[in-house]
């Protein structure tokens, strides 16, 4: 098998992963979308592990540890967006500007700014 | 193009597709569903690259546990099931900008780097759940251990985060009984000891909504103030 086909679809999974990350607004949604990017990373383990003929199969034990890292911070993530959502009871990231600049909150919501 | 070769361009689309649709879905629960369909196809890629256990890993951790992870934080955080426009903010354009330059130059990148390299697939199951447990327990056993700890903070460091202290439980809950359209704001002046958090600006109306909030559900939360008490030191998170 060609080694492009593994590296380019890949690719295409990071990129939307990144869309993903960048344009959606729920947190949960935002953390699918670093899982998207999390498994373009394991195929890209895989594929070179296989691509090398490893003998410790490095790549594919690398890419068991990743998905059990990806499993706790999935439930770390989860916490802190039900402490988000307990506190604010809301899960949208783009509400949360609390450390934002007081300047840019204004000229985005001017109601919120003009108190 | 070989056989094995038209298999994994199938399942590669299969699974830009749905991820496409994950990141895209105006509806939460379907993109959340539709996360399963990239990881199970992504879990075929795998086993056509012979990479064995880790597809069927791929299945259980990701497939199985994951996204009904993911599936309880909708439900707990009370998302909108069916459709609802909000979903993309408003800088969408400038994250499709940067994906797409993002994704160009890796492409570049990669096809121009591995354009004559081809993956021998007929030397045998290199990811059997037998190699791969020898080559763990062997060799990568250190790493295998500091996972393992890594594993149990995390589980530590969850309940901790989501355990819910009976002081800043009842008057959070209380605000939401008694004003129940603050969806957007903060739920502020009802909670002891917590006023620098809360102060993201409300407007006149809502101030005084949470001004009245307090009042009524108080009673009730001084009343079962002892049963609380006793029974929430399980740590009754949601």
């Amino acid at each position: 098998m060609h080694l492009l086909y593994p590296l380019v679809l890949s690719v295409l999974l990071f990129s939307i992963g990144i869309y993903g990350v960048l344009a959606r607004r729920n947190a949960i949604l935002v953390l699918m979308s670093v899982e998207l990017m999390l498994n373009a990373v394991n195929l890209n383990l895989v594929a070179f592990d296989v691509w090398l003929g490893d003998r410790l199969h490095a790549g594919q034990v690398f890419t068991l540890y990743v998905i059990t890292i990806a499993a706790a911070e999935i439930g770390l993530g989860l916490a802190i967006v039900l402490l988000v959502f307990r506190q604010r009871e809301t899960a949208d990231v783009d509400a949360l500007r609390d450390l934002g600049e007081r300047q840019y909150e204004a000229m985005l919501e001017p109601d919120r700014g003009a108190r | 193009m070989t056989g094995v070769e038209i298999l994994f361009a199938l399942l590669g689309a299969v699974a830009v597709a749905a991820a496409l649709l994950v990141v895209g879905s105006p509806n939460l629960v379907h993109a959340a569903l539709w996360l399963v369909v990239t990881l199970g196809a992504l879990a075929g890629c795998y086993l056509l690259l012979t990479a064995e256990f880790v597809a069927w890993v791929q299945v259980l951790i990701y497939v199985g546990a994951v996204v009904v992870l993911l599936l309880f934080g909708l439900m707990l955080t009370r998302a909108p099931i069916g459709y609802s426009a909000e979903l993309t903010s408003g800088n969408r354009w400038a994250a499709a900008v940067v994906a797409g330059a993002t994704g160009g130059t890796l492409m570049t990148v990669i096809v121009e780097a591995f354009r004559r390299e081809y993956v021998g697939l007929h030397g045998g199951v290199a990811g059997a759940s037998r190699g791969i447990g020898e080559t763990i327990f062997r060799y990568w056993v250190l790493p295998f251990e500091i996972l393992s700890v890594l594993l149990l903070a995390a589980l530590v460091g969850a309940i901790v985060l989501s355990r819910r202290t009976p002081d800043e439980a009842r008057p959070a809950a209380g605000a939401t009984v008694g004003a129940p359209g603050l969806a957007g704001g903060s739920n502020g002046t009802g909670r002891p000891g917590g006023g620098d958090l809360t102060d993201t600006g409300t407007g006149t109306e809502t101030g005084q909504a949470n001004a009245a909030a307090p009042t009524v559900p108080a009673q009730d939360d001084d009343r079962t103030l002892p049963v609380s008490e006793s029974t929430g030191s399980q740590g009754g998170a949601g």
